[in-house]
């Protein structure tokens, strides 16, 4: 186990990448921290640099710039084999000719572990899996989600792995059997207190295994923190946008005296004191949880309704921009004009995508 | 370390390997008899553009390499355009029968050319296209056109039905859709049967030499009866070996981007 | 594969193939069948002679020699080609210019008519004119494979192996490139040593196309010809002719119609038997 530190990373795929033009790198200037024995999510949309980020941390990749320190100690450039970790990839890695069992085994005899130990660690995991019945089998034999499940395994297997990589492991399994390996990642993660560290574009499996979700996107962090921070205070616009269904209402508006004005009314936000007039584009943010229909604010038309289950989704237009709201499935289907307010607490000024007055 | 030195050399070495034989060929063609016969050396001494010049100015010698390009040519052309259609029905569908044709097929593709000789020979004559490009390139379709099905059986299989469907939905005829839509979406494994056509038909020679007598004569007929007639006139014969590299070589370097992936993606 | 529909009316497509194919295979067949179970005097006269020249054949010292050497001359091949093709596949670059230049050179021998790899193996290994009976002479090796039959077989299996390994080994590295990356970079991470990722990555992913390179060289081994016609004849004597060169001689040169073709027969049943053995053996395990 071990604390991971990224610091200053960039990298290219380029072979000889120009220092200036940041568009030659698909990592820019990255710095994160992630201490022991925590269960961090990779969030991100396809493209962002996030396997790369994986590939570095695993070895798998040497960085153009830029240390990764696993407990203060350098391995840049080490070898995987050296960093001690384990990988999960997208579809199940098994060796086909062997059974389960030499499967799950198999790191630790490569590494010379004597066989009575081999023997204990492989049942061990095999119970926390739910292998031990087929241990006998060929691997080739199992379905997708157990052959994923010996992946994980071979990382579990080892005692002295410092940090398990999950690269959108859960990619081919069937929908029906994705929660139940999700469940069971975040449950194996409760008893080893290994480093997990799992890359995906899904939020729901960021946000639910994850303590703490590092968002990306174009190869740069945009916030990290806790689900309920991501969700509740999005430092970015795209953080807004990306978790969340349906995503933050983006909306533009102007400040004039102090005062954030969205549709001709005034706006109560909760950064409002921070924003000073400037040049730059200007939004506020508010998530369709914190919209409510009421008696007087902002004018708006009903445009659709959409039935989401146990609420419905309103999606109006006021003054020009789409601003969807939340309803409980029993409560009355507006139609028309309404009027919106939104819940001040809730509310954030954008200045350019960054929130206003925060750490950018 | 002494293994990694070895492993990267290894392609070295062997296609070294390779290439020493057809050096010696070449170093062949451009001596003169007497110095072939007179001493060994390693390079033409005197080096002589005679051989070939035989050869290109003789008719008798370039009517070979024009009739054996003729029949495979031909060859090509009707194995993979016959083995087109065959080869979609059996992707897309199933009729009576059809296991048994496909492995009926492919077992022409073990027939001894050996056993198939004298009465080919019998049959071209009995239906008068003896001594004629067509005998020559239809006896090849023998087991060129299992091949060719075969290959492009496999890469169609990689084309999904719904492609057919949604061409018929929009529309399409089925000849139309075959045409404009599928052979396109195909054409890599197009070309690695067309290659593989090519390369079985213009390297053999058992039927080729047995179908033909004068006027059709391929230039390997021509080489292996200069070989025993007219004594030793090895630079000769070097030079006209030399020269029946060039339609592979050719053919090589157009599908050299094929290779490993039409290997690969299709079943060779 | 699984979402063919039935449709009878595939025949049509189907047809132009069976025909060509069948008037170049079954007539010719049919009439080998013919001329197997007659005697003829001449003069176009045939009379039934039932089994008589399969058992002819089947019982000939002749024949069972061609067939011995034969065997021996396919397995040895086999035996070389396939290790050598696939080792020299391996230690291939993935990627980079040299890939294209190896395999375009590599793919040479392949293109090139029989009869002139012959004639090459001939001007390599004639003595004293030679680059190849140079080398083994001045070795002190005794080397003349017009007159030894040892150095007639080795010269023609140098051949053989010059001539067709390239197949093998395009065919195993386009199996090898298709291998995905994750496989060797969870070999690593498991801390797998290389000959642990040949024997349980490499090799098994290999075996679809491995089949089919032994079925190939197997079947084109028994059946050579030409190659070997051009540079030794089956000779010196006979220690170099295998069954399609006997074959030959009896159908075109002797016109023995009747032995020539029960020996067809019995020829084209054993490859045929034997490449359904070599495929059920191979493709046993992927079933399990």
């Amino acid at each position: 186990m071990a604390k991971i530190s990224i610091q200053n990373l960039r990298h290219s795929y380029l072979p000889s990448p120009d220092p200036a033009r940041s568009e030659d790198y698909v990592l820019k200037k990255l710095s994160i921290d992630w201490r022991d024995g925590g269960a961090y999510a990779l969030l991100g949309p396809s493209g962002c640099g996030k396997t790369t980020l994986l590939n570095l941390i695993s070895g798998l990749l040497v960085p153009t710039e830029g240390k990764i320190l696993f407990d203060a100690r350098d391995v840049s450039r080490a070898t995987p084999e050296e960093r001690n970790i384990a990988q999960v990839f997208q579809f199940p890695v098994i060796y086909d000719t062997m059974t389960v069992y030499d499967n799950l085994a198999f790191p630790l005899r490569n590494r010379g572990v004597a066989e009575v130990e081999v023997d204990s660690r492989v049942k061990e995991i095999a119970a926390m899996l739910d292998l031990s019945s087929t241990l006998g089998n060929r691997a080739s034999g199992l379905t997708a989600d157990g052959k994923q499940k010996i992946s994980l395994g071979r990382g579990l297997v080892r005692s002295d792995v410092n940090v398990i990589m999950f690269d959108e492991p859960l990619t081919v399994i069937d929908p029906h059997l994705k929660w139940q390996l999700r469940s069971k990642l975040k449950e194996l993660h409760q008893r080893t207190k290994r480093t997990m560290i799992y890359v995906t574009h899904d939020q729901t499996e960021a946000l639910t295994f994850a303590d703490e979700v590092v968002v990306m996107n174009n190869g740069e962090v945009v916030q990290s923190g806790t689900p309920i921070e991501l969700f509740e205070k999005p430092k970015h616009t795209f953080v807004g946008h990306f978790i969340g269904s349906p995503g933050m209402n983006v909306l533009p508006c102007e400040v004039k005296n102090g005062r954030v004005a969205f549709a001709g009314q005034t706006i109560q936000a909760q950064n409002a004191k921070s924003v000073k007039p400037s040049q730059n584009r200007l939004e506020i943010g508010v998530r369709p949880e914190f919209v409510t229909i009421s008696k007087t604010g902002i004018a708006a038309e009903v445009v659709k309704v959409a039935d989401a289950g146990r609420f419905r989704i309103v999606e109006t237009m006021a003054a020009g921009s789409s601003v969807k709201l939340l309803l409980h499935e029993d409560a009355t289907v507006p139609t028309g004009q309404i009027k919106l307010t939104f819940d001040p607490d809730h509310t954030q000024v954008y200045e350019n995508g960054w929130i206003a007055g925060g750490t950018a | 370390m002494q293994m990694q030195k070895f492993t990267r050399f290894a392609p070295l070495f062997y296609v070294t390997f390779l290439m020493v034989p057809i050096y010696w060929l070449l170093n062949m063609s451009f001596k003169t008899t007497n110095e072939i016969l007179g001493g060994f050396t390693l390079y033409p001494h005197h080096f002589t553009l005679d051989n070939y010049a035989t050869i290109l100015t003789d008719s008798s010698w370039y009517s070979g390499y024009i009739n054996s390009i003729e029949y495979v040519v031909i060859n090509t052309i009707i194995s993979v355009s016959l083995a087109l259609p065959a080869a979609y029905a059996f992707s897309r569908y199933r009729f009576l029968g059809d296991k048994h044709l496909f492995f009926w097929l492919l077992s022409n593709r073990m027939a001894p050319p050996a056993v198939f000789a004298l009465p080919v020979f019998q049959l071209y004559s009995e239906v008068g296209l003896f001594d004629t490009p067509w005998a020559v390139a239809l006896s090849h379709t023998l087991f060129n056109i299992p091949l060719a099905v075969w290959i492009l059986e496999g890469f169609m299989s990689g084309v999904p039905k719904a492609l057919d469907e949604t061409a018929f939905v929009d529309g399409y005829s089925f000849p139309r859709f075959f045409f404009r839509i599928f052979i396109p979406t195909i054409a890599a494994g197009i070309g690695v049967a067309c290659f593989f056509c090519f390369m079985f038909s213009w390297v053999e020679l058992l039927l080729a030499k047995t179908l033909t007598s004068v006027a059709a004569k391929p230039i390997a007929a021509i080489m292996t009866k200069t070989a025993s007639a007219s004594g030793y006139q090895l630079g000769l014969l070097a030079a006209a070996g030399s020269l029946t590299l060039i339609p592979g070589a050719v053919v090589v370097y157009f599908v050299r981007n094929y290779i490993a992936k039409g290997f690969a993606l299709g079943r060779v | 594969m699984s979402s063919k529909t039935v449709n009878q009316k595939a025949w049509f497509l189907v047809a132009p193939v069976f025909i060509v194919v069948a008037f170049n295979a079954l007539v010719p067949l049919m009439t080998v069948v013919n001329f197997s179970v007659q005697e003829t005097f001449g003069d176009n006269v045939f009379t039934w002679a039932g089994i008589h020249w399969y058992q002819d054949v089947l019982h000939s010292e002749r024949f069972h020699s061609a067939l011995l050497r034969q065997l021996v001359f396919s397995a040895l091949v086999l035996a070389i080609e396939i290790p050598l093709g696939l080792a020299v596949a391996l230690t291939m670059p993935r990627k980079g210019i040299w890939v294209s230049v190896c395999l375009i050179l590599m793919a040479l021998p392949l293109l090139i008519p029989w009869n002139v790899v012959g004639s090459m193996w001939n001007i390599m290994a004639l003595p004293d004119i030679g680059l190849l009976a140079k080398i083994i002479n001045g070795l002190g090796i005794d080397y003349n494979y017009t007159r030894q039959p040892m150095a007639a077989w080795f010269t023609i299996v140098l051949m053989d192996v010059w001539h067709w390994t390239s197949l093998v080994v395009l065919l195993s590295y386009a199996g090898l490139v298709s291998i995905p990356d994750a496989y060797y970079q969870a070999a690593k991470v498991d801390g797998a040593k290389p000959w642990a990722v040949f024997r349980y990555i490499q090799l098994p992913k290999l075996k679809h196309v491995l089949t089919i390179a032994v079925l190939l060289r197997f079947m084109d081994s028994f059946m050579i010809y030409t190659e070997v016609s051009v540079l030794t004849g089956g000779g010196p004597g006979n220690s170099t002719t295998f069954l399609s060169i006997d074959l030959v001689k009896i159908a075109l040169g002797q016109f023995d119609l009747g032995p020539a073709a029960a020996m067809s027969m019995i020829y084209f049943l054993i490859i045929l038997s034997l490449s359904w053995l070599f495929y059920t053996l191979m493709m046993k395990n992927e079933e399990a």
